[in-house]
């Protein structure tokens, strides 16, 4: 995997990574999972390694670094706490990344620099009660008057909402009384109208914040409409592809914590005179655990390899992302069963990554949807 | 001001050592190499002395082609350039041999201060920094935990048994680096991408001038396992007779 996907520049990211990760993220992630707390601090270091902005051209202040980077970087950081690693991805592919894909000059130049720099969080909000994957039953309506849009609707479940500087979100585009399509606006989060609800209560990724937003006659200038909606927002669309991939490293790295924190106990803990790991019921486990894991970190970094190559990775990403996700549930799991009844005790950590994993079948297009994806485009080879 | 850091690349600490099937050698196929962690604290030492009186910081390492990556690191934490002595029998090189090379090679540049780590983690012979001030006829003051720079002066604090002593020198001058020296750095982002634009310039020797061999490697003995000689107080008349007469520790 080393040789195949990785450069110099690759490794020695890895390595600072791993460092920050297992120094300054795992010591304080249980902590952080128990009060569900923001990790801000590590935000802002994360910004001080400019970790928050590593695919981001150069010239808008980033690292100018590739998607394998990028899902390496998220990798190091889901093994040791998940919360921070969506944090990260979710500013990274759904607050950034759509403005230096389908934004104006003006608009990167505006917005990209303080993104990358971390002095700004980035969010993104297409989620609402009746419209998730399905994006074009979008229910927020734009209404163009004059060189502004008056917005007004809601979203859920959105990521970085209550600490973001802006939010990337989708709405009905409306000019004359006629739908024109769905667009998205780059709102700044101190716009009149902008309602920012108070943190969910959620089962795992309880350090990331998760909120609801409401727009009551919320004025946003024409210049912020990102991509234009008649055949922009596909473009638009397909933005989020390169977050299916960060959402598969996701999984990669859960799974590859927990795994970790079993094979370690399974080195420590006796029963009837040897180490648990001689007995075929859990030396199996961890075989397959590790056998899934290395398959899905293939996936994971293919799609991203591909992608860098400039291709269409459609299928590749959905095909990741589903297959890491379920990867991550799967060997939570059994993690858990490697452990017995410490696994199931806050103590030991891997109840936690199990928590954090159920969730990547869910985000950013369900397991279904992704086998729709997958569906569509295998078929397209016979249709 | 010129600083020059000495960069060993060693085998990651949490490494699994395995001996090699010689016998003499650490087998390092399959284990993590990285900077060793005391040269780290060189590093980021030469990094802070440079913040505050400019000028530029040179790495030079003695090792195998692929310690390029250990220098690196360190021209991504901040250092200016590097050059790297050629030896794929690094390993075998005693370390009168290592501080002649590397002594030869600092010779040629112009510089105030060498510094690097007091020992690298692998052979933990404690000499190379030594021995270069000899051959170059500087001052030395290893292990050090403090540093001070006014104009040529330099004031350094050394851990000894039970205290702490302050020693001062002129530079030139060769300083060894102790844990609790400072934090290094991670590398950022920008001073990776822009590493792979810094030079490091190769050089290769021809060995010879080897003087100590290494004869065997063997693992440390396994640890004895725990004895429990009962519970409560009725245990204690044994557990000290044991201590006394076996363990011989009281």
């Amino acid at each position: 995997m080393d040789s195949l996907f990785f450069n110099d520049e690759h490794r020695m990211l890895i390595d600072m990574v791993k460092d920050f990760a297992a120094s300054e993220v795992a010591p304080v992630a249980r902590e952080m999972d128990a009060e569900s707390r923001f990790p801000k601090e590590l935000v802002n270091q994360m910004a001080e390694l400019g970790l928050m902005g590593i695919p981001v051209p150069e010239e808008y202040g980033g690292a100018g670094m590739d998607t394998v980077a990028y899902a390496a970087a998220i990798i190091e950081i889901a093994k040791a706490d998940a919360s921070v690693a969506i944090t990260l991805a979710a500013h990274t592919s759904l607050g950034t990344m759509p403005i230096v894909i389908a934004g104006t000059e003006e608009q990167k130049q505006e917005f990209v620099p303080k993104l990358a720099s971390g002095e700004i969080l980035g969010a993104f909000g297409l989620t609402e009660p009746g419209a998730g994957s399905d994006a074009g039953a979008t229910k927020t309506k734009a209404v163009k008057d004059g060189n502004e849009y008056i917005i007004n609707g809601g979203k859920i479940f959105i990521t970085n909402a209550g600490h973001a500087g802006i939010l990337n979100i989708t709405t009905q585009i409306i000019e004359n009384g006629e739908i024109k399509g769905i667009g998205a606006f780059i709102v700044p989060t101190n716009t009149a109208g902008l309602k920012i609800g108070p943190p969910e209560k959620k089962m795992g990724w309880k350090a990331s914040d998760t909120r609801q937003l409401y727009f009551e006659d919320m004025r946003v200038p024409a210049a912020n409409l990102l991509g234009n909606p008649a055949g922009g927002f596909k473009t638009f669309m397909k933005t989020l592809i390169g977050g299916r991939i960060s959402i598969g490293a996701l999984g990669v790295g859960t799974a590859e914590g927990a795994y970790l924190k079993a094979l370690q106990y399974s080195t420590e803990r006796e029963a009837f005179g040897k180490p648990i790991h001689k007995f075929q019921g859990v030396g199996f486990k961890l075989a397959d655990m590790a056998t899934e894991i290395e398959a899905a970190k293939l996936l994971v970094f293919h799609a991203a390899w591909l992608k860098d190559q400039g291709q269409d990775v459609t299928k590749e990403a959905a095909m990741a992302k589903l297959y890491a996700s379920e990867v991550a549930m799967q060997t939570t799991t059994n993690a858990i069963q490697v452990l017995g009844g410490y696994g199931y005790v806050k103590e030991y950590d891997v109840e936690r990554y199990f928590r954090d994993a159920k969730v990547l079948e869910i985000g950013e297009g369900t397991s279904e949807v992704q086998r729709m994806i997958i569906a569509k485009e295998i078929l397209k080879s016979v249709q | 001001m010129n600083i020059i850091v000495l960069v060993k690349q060693v085998p990651d600490t949490e490494a699994k050592i395995r001996i090699s099937d010689d016998g003499k050698h650490i087998d390092e196929s399959s284990i993590k190499l990285v900077v060793n962690p005391y040269d780290e604290y060189a590093i980021e030492a030469a990094l802070q002395l440079k913040e505050t009186h400019g000028g530029e910081i040179t790495l030079v390492s003695l090792g195998p082609a692929g310690a390029v990556t250990a220098l690196r690191t360190g021209l991504a934490m901040g250092a200016d350039k590097a050059v790297l002595i050629k030896a794929d029998d690094s390993r075998f090189m005693d370390s009168q041999t290592v501080a002649n090379h590397l002594s030869k090679v600092i010779k040629e540049r112009e510089f105030d201060l060498i510094l690097g780590g007091k020992k690298a983690v692998d052979t933990d012979a404690q000499q190379v920094g030594s021995l270069i001030a000899m051959d170059l006829n500087l001052p030395i003051i290893t292990a050090i935990v403090e540093l001070d720079l006014n104009g040529n002066q330099v004031s350094a604090v050394r851990e000894v048994e039970g205290g702490a002593e302050t020693v001062t020198c002129q530079l030139p001058a060769v300083l060894t680096c102790e844990k609790g020296l400072n934090e290094p750095r991670y590398p950022n982002l920008r001073g990776i991408m822009m590493a792979k634009k810094k030079t490091i310039e190769e050089k290769e020797i021809s060995d010879g001038g080897i003087a100590v061999e290494i004869v065997s490697m063997e693992y440390p003995p396994q640890k004895a396992e725990g004895q429990i000689v009962g519970e409560g107080p009725d245990a204690v008349p044994e557990l000290v007779r044991l201590l006394r007469e076996e363990a011989k520790v009281i």
